[in-house]
């Protein structure tokens, strides 16, 4: 899960990470008060959405005044915001954080993931920051310094310190740089974040070591336990679709394609995916219904594809092994009828009780193919798709 | 015969008075595998339906019964500590059923891993199968049953259906397979390719490997390396995945690709590169498999 750079700051803070003072707003009003609450002088309006890349994409403002900053606000929200992040239909943009200008001296970079090579997390600095890291990680390698941090013991003092030697704090400034490193762990660790990131981290004109910016992300599957963590989702940046899919516990992801997909397993879902697009379609969607696939289940599912006006066809792909492929066949024809589906169907099972389960579909009148191959399948949805408007 | 488990394998059950642990070990008793002992803490002294006995700790099952081997269907929650148990009883093998294990969990158990003599497979994979001869075979785990037959083909994956789908083809063209590990699809987990790779290629009854990956980290790289090295048995492969948008979530955790690592068109190449007969589909990996080992 994903939360919001204000959402991370406040995280970080909790961790004695400093942070630039900001209030989250959500009309111009509260934007020209914010801006006067902070102080007057100078000030960031900064577009909130789960997306890289703001800056450049016109979501971070710079104003001088109350009325700048209402003016900036106005003309932020509502809008739909377009980076290379968000896709070309961009995200709109709901929520704004205004903070404290900086005096900025120099931008950093600090992170700490968690790296499935070391099975530990690992920091990632750089002494430059503001930068896209992957690029700086290809073009410069030699500027990244990656350390893993013991998975139980946490990080240790010479880690901190080379660290901050890294990112070329000295003196004052490299307690400051330790404060920073120590609190970015300890927010990670007591979370269960994947990625924690200050880009850039910043050194003050006068000395201070700041996140000027952050972003976090946390393991799904550990949220059951941090309920002040779960708290943070916003709906807004959510798919509505895989909001919906949630809810009946189906593993669903919105593609830009036309052919639906129904299929029990994550592994064969992606094969499914791939399959169609070879055979010259496109793939609506991801979606793993379980080992469970009953018809409560693909009634469920067949609900959520057809709800996307883009599909023009869909293509069920069950392996039945716990589950036989007669419950299934039964699950599918019953969910069909039920829906009223409108759209060509194309079935492929394979497992327990197959040919009972082939048998089902053909006796059922419904207007469906059948395949033996997920190959086979994969024609015939990809023909009939096309063929379907 | 096999790799890591037989028919005479001795297994405990950990949550096996749980939903999913009483109906999977109902059906490896069914398969001939001898699930010998059950832990669930508190319920020691008790017996399941099957007649299975109840203990509290995996300590006293092992004592009681002479097992080496766990699987475990423990919650997620509680996933962690569960292998952890197993590790401290100096079981030989664990395999976590279990999905949505938190990663940092994961990182410990690995940790506290270092110097046992415990291997792991899994969280959230299918578990492993040795084929049955003669009504008992062993079957650890969700796979269903009856799409294996004994024969001479090892199978590994990341991945649960598609490992049946890849099974079921072998057993189709008539051969069959000496054992089958799904070793999950978590960023962080137990045996990797590389030790299945070493186990099989060690296997003088396996003939030849499937290997199913897919997007994500770089087990597949690693292994195309191994098998270039180590591996003198035919390989057929396949990678799900080519078509993922980069940075979503596709069911499995270990299934993102970032920074621009991990992707299909990269694993495909290593392992074409190694040697390995690479499909496009997962439909012709079984025929394929015939093919190579009707040339040799």
């Amino acid at each position: 899960m994903n939360i919001h750079e204000f959402q991370a700051k406040e995280v970080l803070a909790r961790f004695q990470v400093p942070v630039p003072k900001g209030i989250p707003v959500d009309t111009p009003a509260q934007a020209r008060q914010a801006f006067l609450d902070l102080g007057g002088g100078l000030a960031v309006v900064k577009a909130q959405i789960h997306a890289g890349g703001r800056g450049k994409a016109g979501g971070v403002k710079l104003v001088r005044s109350a009325d700048e900053a209402e003016q900036v606000a106005r003309n932020l929200l509502g809008k739909a915001l377009v980076t290379p992040q968000t896709g070309p239909e961009g995200r709109v943009v709901k929520k704004l954080y205004v903070t404290q200008g900086a005096d900025i001296g120099r931008e950093m970079y600090l992170a700490v993931a968690m790296d499935r090579a070391a099975r530990a997390p690992v920091v990632i600095a750089a002494a430059e920051g503001g930068v896209e890291i992957e690029q700086l990680a290809h073009d410069r390698p030699d500027a990244l310094l990656r350390v893993p941090v013991h998975p139980v013991k946490g990080i240790l003092p010479f880690q901190v310190r080379r660290i901050c030697f890294h990112l070329g704090l000295r003196g004052e400034q490299q307690k400051g740089g330790a404060v920073v490193v120590q609190g970015l762990l300890a927010a990670f660790a007591a979370t269960d974040a994947s990625l924690a990131e200050i880009n850039p981290l910043i050194t003050t004109k006068t000395g201070q070591v700041l996140a000027l910016d952050a972003k976090m992300s946390f393991d799904d599957n550990a949220l059951f336990r941090h309920k002040d963590i779960a708290a943070y989702r916003d709906l807004n940046e959510e798919d509505p679709k895989e909001i919906e899919a949630k809810k009946f516990d189906l593993n669903y992801i919105a593609l830009h394609g036309n052919i639906g997909c129904m299929v029990n397993g994550a592994g064969l879902a992606m094969a499914t995916m791939d399959v169609i697009q070879q055979k010259g379609g496109m793939p609506a969607n991801f979606l793993d219904v379980g080992g469970g696939a009953n018809k409560q289940q693909v009634t469920n599912a067949f609900k959520i594809l057809l709800s996307d006006k883009n599909v023009k066809g869909i293509l069920v792909n069950i392996f039945g092994g716990i589950m036989k492929c007669d419950t299934i066949a039964e699950g599918v024809i019953a969910a069909a009828r039920e829906v009223r589906l409108s759209v060509p169907l194309v079935v492929r099972l394979e497992g327990t009780n197959v040919e009972l389960g082939r048998k089902l579909l053909q006796e059922s009148k419904l207007d469906l193919q059948t395949a033996v191959s997920l190959d086979e399948a994969a024609e015939k949805i990809v023909k009939a798709a096309g063929a379907h408007r | 015969m096999s790799v890591l488990v037989h028919a005479d394998t001795k297994i405990i059950v950990q949550g096996i008075t749980g939903e999913a642990g009483a109906f999977h070990t109902k059906n490896s008793l069914g398969y001939g595998t001898r699930m010998v002992a059950g832990v669930t803490p508190g319920k020691g002294g008790q017996q399941t339906e099957m007649g299975v006995p109840v203990f509290d700790t995996v300590a006293d099952a092992r004592r009681a019964t002479g097992a080496t081997a766990s699987v475990v269907y423990v919650p997620a929650a509680f996933a962690a500590d569960a292998i952890c148990e197993a590790v401290d009883a100096e079981l030989d093998l664990v395999v976590a059923i279990t999905e949505g294990i938190p990663v940092a969990d994961m990182a410990f158990v690995r940790n506290y891993m270092q110097g046992s003599r415990t291997r792991l497979i899994g969280p959230n994979c299918p578990g492993i199968i040795t084929p049955a001869t003669n009504d008992k075979g062993c079957k650890i785990g969700i796979m269903p049953a009856y799409i294996h037959r004994p024969g001479k083909i090892g199978v590994v994956s990341r991945s649960g259906t598609l490992t049946y789908e890849a099974v079921w083809q072998v057993t189709s063209v008539g051969l069959g397979q000496s054992t089958c590990i799904g070793i999950g699809g978590d960023p962080i987990k137990g045996l990797d390719f590389v030790d299945c790779l070493r186990l099989f290629q060690d296997d003088p009854d396996t003939a030849g490997i499937i290997m199913i990956g897919e997007i994500g980290g770089s087990a597949e790289e690693e292994a195309s390396e191994f098998i270039k090295q180590s591996v003198r048995k035919p390989v057929v492969g396949f990678i799900a995945g080519a078509t993922a948008p980069p940075g979503k979530r596709m069911g499995h955790a270990g299934a993102i690709i970032s920074g621009g690592k991990g992707t299909a068109k990269d694993k495909k190449a290593a392992m074409q590169k190694a040697g390995v007969h690479v499909c496009d589909t997962p439909s012709v990996l079984g025929a394929t498999m015939k093919q190579v080992l009707g040339k040799k």
